[in-house]
């Protein structure tokens, strides 16, 4: 991925965030505290498990067009990320070569289905994890693990952190940029003038800070941010909760695909 | 070498989330009571640094591929361990979150595994020993890649431990660690020699910047923070074994992953009474066990050495295949539904 793209999808991200529609107007903290249950949810599963996997989709679906978040651009991020998991989920078709009987005389070795497995599980985790900041402001996100009591300190430093996270980046890029023109091939990207980058680019983030600081006190900073925004719990936050958290027990603990699966076959064959 | 959602059990990734959220509190709670307030906005630009640094990628030497730094020991020399360890686990924070890096709920394994230690091990036990009271530029550099390396060293091995115990992965445990080692070896490597420059760099530049974390922070430090660790261990341990009730609800979990490990000759016998007992009492407890064509599907189950088996068997997967099929396009159908709804 070059230096622009990536720039340019957190600032997509971003972007996506300020949109105004359901999904968008929820309380961050009740976002966060169902994407977390969801995400717990689908991993329980044990590692051979398919199909009850299936239904859990419904979600990320919702959140994405309730959302309206472009489908090409989530599934773009999810196959950028995916060659992690994919390699080390590929061993398991060679290592486990247990059969498994599917239709009639026809098996599948089972290291095959816990990678499908894994590849579904990905796809979940990865999209939902997308789906919850591309429909939650960042600060949104803080504000709600700050009210669900973790450190004010580790708040207000992720805060700082998005902040000049772009002013930070599109220094970065002025300087990836006038290497790339002064460097021809592979020539000025070794890793000693990597760090003379590196460095130049930790001392300027320095003396930012400095100034940042100075600015700050001169507003009045006493080592706190305190946020003008109050969340409140509305009547639809209530309803999503409760609704999500139904379908996470239904699909949890009933196996709704193969009931309907059965059932279908009953009238159908 | 970001742990992923998908390989992680619900018991290994509420440790690591419980271990990391208590090393938070702590650094928090140690940084509230030492920190001028110049500290928060230097820690939040030092945590774009990295990610910025990140982003210029570099050529290793010898092999020709291009990497990208971590940064963790830059920042717990530049910072001082708590402040840093807060930075990383807001950098890795942020790229969970719009890089899905990783993912959420791995990312209480990856603040363990790339921020508790270079800050909390690899800092107080190797670099601050070594570095001494960093005048030395021989002595600076030999500390800066010597726990560069074994921070990383120590957060791949916490990846393959936390892979098996997960038990998602088939990766016998010498395997794995045989892919994850070596190459970290290389990589810690790189990155120790960038760690080295840039630290050299800044002392050249700004040497109160290194001397004033080290005025700030006396080496009495390092006494308080085995005490953390050990708080650290007793939590994970507690915090493990409360939770370790969701193994049960996957049988194939810890128990596979021990019988891994031990080899299965010792433990075979065991393994699988244990595994089939539990194939019993899921059989029992199932909802609606009559669903499944089940005679066939058990006699094969038992021949396998792999003795664990949730939830497939012959009956139930043409039924699942079926049912998946359904599913998947009702959701579609109520996807492409909101959408149209939307445009109108």
């Amino acid at each position: 991925m070059t230096f622009d793209t990536q720039y340019y999808n957190i600032g997509f991200l971003d972007q996506l965030s300020y949109k105004d529609t359901f999904v968008h107007r929820l309380d961050p903290r009740v976002k966060l505290v169902v994407t977390l249950l969801f995400l717990f949810t689908v991993i329980s599963f044990s590692k051979y498990e398919i199909f009850a996997l299936v239904p859990f989709f419904l979600y990320p679906v919702l959140l994405m067009t309730l959302g309206e978040i472009p489908f090409m651009f989530i599934l773009k991020k999810v196959l950028l990320v995916s060659p992690f998991a994919v390699f080390i989920g590929i061993f398991n078709p060679l290592l486990d070569s247990g059969q498994v009987f599917i239709f009639n005389g026809f098996t599948i070795s089972a290291g095959w289905l816990s990678f499908i497995s894994i590849l579904i599980k990905f796809t979940l985790t990865v999209s939902t994890a997308l789906l919850l900041i591309a429909t939650t402001s960042f600060p949104g996100v803080c504000h709600a693990l700050r009210r669900l009591k973790l450190p004010a300190i580790f708040v207000s430093q992720l805060l700082f952190l998005y902040r000049y996270l772009f002013v930070l980046m599109e220094e970065t890029m002025r300087i990836v940029r006038a290497r790339n023109m002064r460097s021809f091939g592979e020539r000025g990207k070794d890793m000693r003038i990597y760090v003379r980058l590196a460095g130049t680019l930790f001392l300027r983030a320095v003396e930012r800070a400095e100034r940042i600081y100075h600015a700050m006190l001169s507003r009045g900073f006493q080592g706190d941010m305190p946020t003008l925004k109050h969340f409140q719990i509305k009547s639809g936050d209530v309803f999503f909760a409760l609704s999500a958290l139904a379908l996470l027990f239904v699909f949890r603990f009933f196996p709704a695909t193969e009931i309907l699966g059965r059932f279908v076959q009953g009238v159908f064959l | 070498m970001h742990m992923a959602d998908a390989l992680l059990s619900p018991a290994v990734g509420a440790t690591m989330w419980a271990g990391s959220v208590a090393a938070i509190g702590y650094s928090s709670a140690k940084l509230k009571k030492h920190i001028d307030n110049k500290t928060i906005p230097l820690m939040g630009v030092m945590g774009a640094f990295i990610f910025a640094a990140q982003m210029i990628n570099f050529t290793i030497p010898g092999t020709g591929s291009s990497g990208h730094i971590g940064g963790g020991m830059i920042l717990a020399v530049m910072l001082g361990p708590y402040a840093a360890f807060l930075t990383i686990a807001s950098v890795l924070s942020v790229q969970s979150l719009f890089f899905a890096d990783g993912g959420l709920l791995a990312l209480g394994c990856n603040i363990w595994n790339l921020g508790v230690y270079p800050c909390f091990l690899a800092y107080p036990l190797i670099y601050r020993p070594i570095a001494g009271d960093a005048t030395s530029a021989r002595r600076i550099s030999i500390a800066a890649v010597l726990s560069t390396i074994i921070a990383l060293q120590l957060g791949a091995f916490s990846v393959v431990l936390e892979t098996l115990f997960s038990g998602i992965s088939e990766l016998s445990f010498g395997a794995f660690l045989l892919l994850m080692q070596p190459i970290h070896l290389a990589i810690g490597l790189a990155e120790g020699m960038i760690t080295v420059g840039v630290i050299l760099y800044v002392k050249q530049a700004r040497p109160e910047i290194l001397e004033a974390n080290i005025v700030s922070r006396p080496l009495n430090a390092g006494i308080s923070i085995k005490n953390v660790l050990a708080a650290f261990v007793i939590l994970a341990v507690i915090t493990g074994g409360a939770l370790s009730w969701f193994a049960s609800t996957n049988p194939d979990g810890l128990e596979w992953s021990i019988e891994k490990i031990t080899g299965q000759g010792e433990l075979a016998e065991q393994t699988s009474g244990i595994a089939t007992s539990l194939k019993n009492i899921q059989g029992k407890t199932a909802f609606l066990p009559d669903y499944g064509f089940k005679p066939a599907a058990d006699e094969e189950n038992t021949e396998e050495a792999t003795p664990s088996w949730p939830g497939i068997e012959a009956g139930t997967s043409v039924a699942g295949v079926v049912g998946a099929s359904i599913v998947m396009m009702f959701i579609m159908i109520i996807g492409f539904g909101i959408r149209l709804f939307k445009k109108r």
